[in-house]
């Protein structure tokens, strides 16, 4: 059973970490999560991200959320922030997507052009 | 949608951007009642009385990118199509609280659904938010409360992925099987 105890020990292993880490990636991912991107399946495509960063333990990327652009029937939509470059649009991302946008894009910095938003046809 | 923790999750939504600090979300079960109710309570800004009116309209929204908006009128109809009923208090400045009672033999009625995943995409949303959630059924009790968490956690933040991760099994431990679809 998950307690508070562990908890507690994850604050621990988390401080630690911190105190390593010289400074963030400042890298973000937003996800849609309106109604259309709820609907659509933003939940799981949120879910898989963490997983994947979780998986491979990164640690220094926001994932977080954002509105609705006004594109409902292109979501579940993501954008990719990288500081220094222009931000990237991925859009009908499912999660098995959503794990090789975390892995290709995010770790290994090459952003998978034919599934943003200008590519989409 | 296919879950109700996909309806919660839109609805709280709504709490974030009406710029709630707290959210109470509750989800009771009453067998001998034939009851499920969910209830969610937020001290965002609330509505002026001519909002609240419209709001169950799906062709009224506070957003400038469409002219829909169907997170509240969704609930509603689901509300209406398991025999329950849908009520909304609003008080501008203060908050609001909505409140959807189904049949829980409604065939209409979807099932709870994944409430761990949306907790976590509630606290990635806004991880300034604090999270009550409380889940009963038949005399069981679970209550999660993010301020607790956050007394524990001191100077590590709550969506911190590992933190994340632990919450997400928490909820699932405690609510058994009832969250599978």
């Amino acid at each position: 059973m998950k307690s508070i105890e562990e908890l507690e020990r994850i604050r621990k292993e988390t401080l630690e970490k911190i105190n390593l880490r010289k400074d963030r990636s400042g890298i973000r991912i937003a996800v849609g999560m309106a109604t259309c991107g709820i609907a659509a399946g933003a939940r799981p495509v949120m879910m898989a991200i963490l997983d994947e960063l979780s998986k491979r333990n990164v640690t220094d990327v926001i994932v977080t959320e954002t509105g609705c652009i006004g594109m409902c029937k292109l979501e579940p939509i993501v954008d990719v922030y990288v500081p220094g470059q222009e931000k990237v649009t991925y859009v009908k991302v499912d999660e098995k997507k959503a794990r090789q946008i975390v892995v290709e894009h995010v770790i290994n910095g090459h952003p998978i052009r034919e599934w943003t938003i200008e590519n989409y046809e | 949608m296919k879950e109700l923790a996909l309806y919660i999750l839109d609805l709280s939504q709504n709490s974030i951007r009406a710029g709630a600090k707290n959210i109470y979300i509750e989800i009771n079960i009453d067998t001998s009642k034939d009851m499920l109710k969910v209830s969610i309570e937020d001290d965002g800004c609330g509505m002026s009385e001519e909002l609240l009116k419209k709001v169950t309209d799906p062709f009224i929204t506070t957003r400038k990118e469409r002219k829909v908006g169907l997170g509240i009128p969704l609930f509603k109809e689901l509300a209406q199509l398991c025999e329950g009923n849908f009520e909304i208090f609003s008080v501008e400045g203060k908050g609001t609280k909505i409140i959807g009672i189904f049949k829980l033999s409604s065939i209409d009625l979807v099932p709870i659904g994944d409430m761990a995943s949306t907790i976590v995409s509630l606290i990635l949303s806004a991880p300034d938010l604090d999270i009550v959630y409380k889940y009963s059924k038949d005399g069981y009790e679970f209550l999660l409360d993010t301020k607790e968490l956050r007394k524990v956690l001191k100077e590590v933040s709550l969506n911190d992925i590992k933190v994340l991760n632990w919450i997400r099994e928490y909820v699932e431990e405690n609510m058994k099987g009832d969250m599978e679809v």
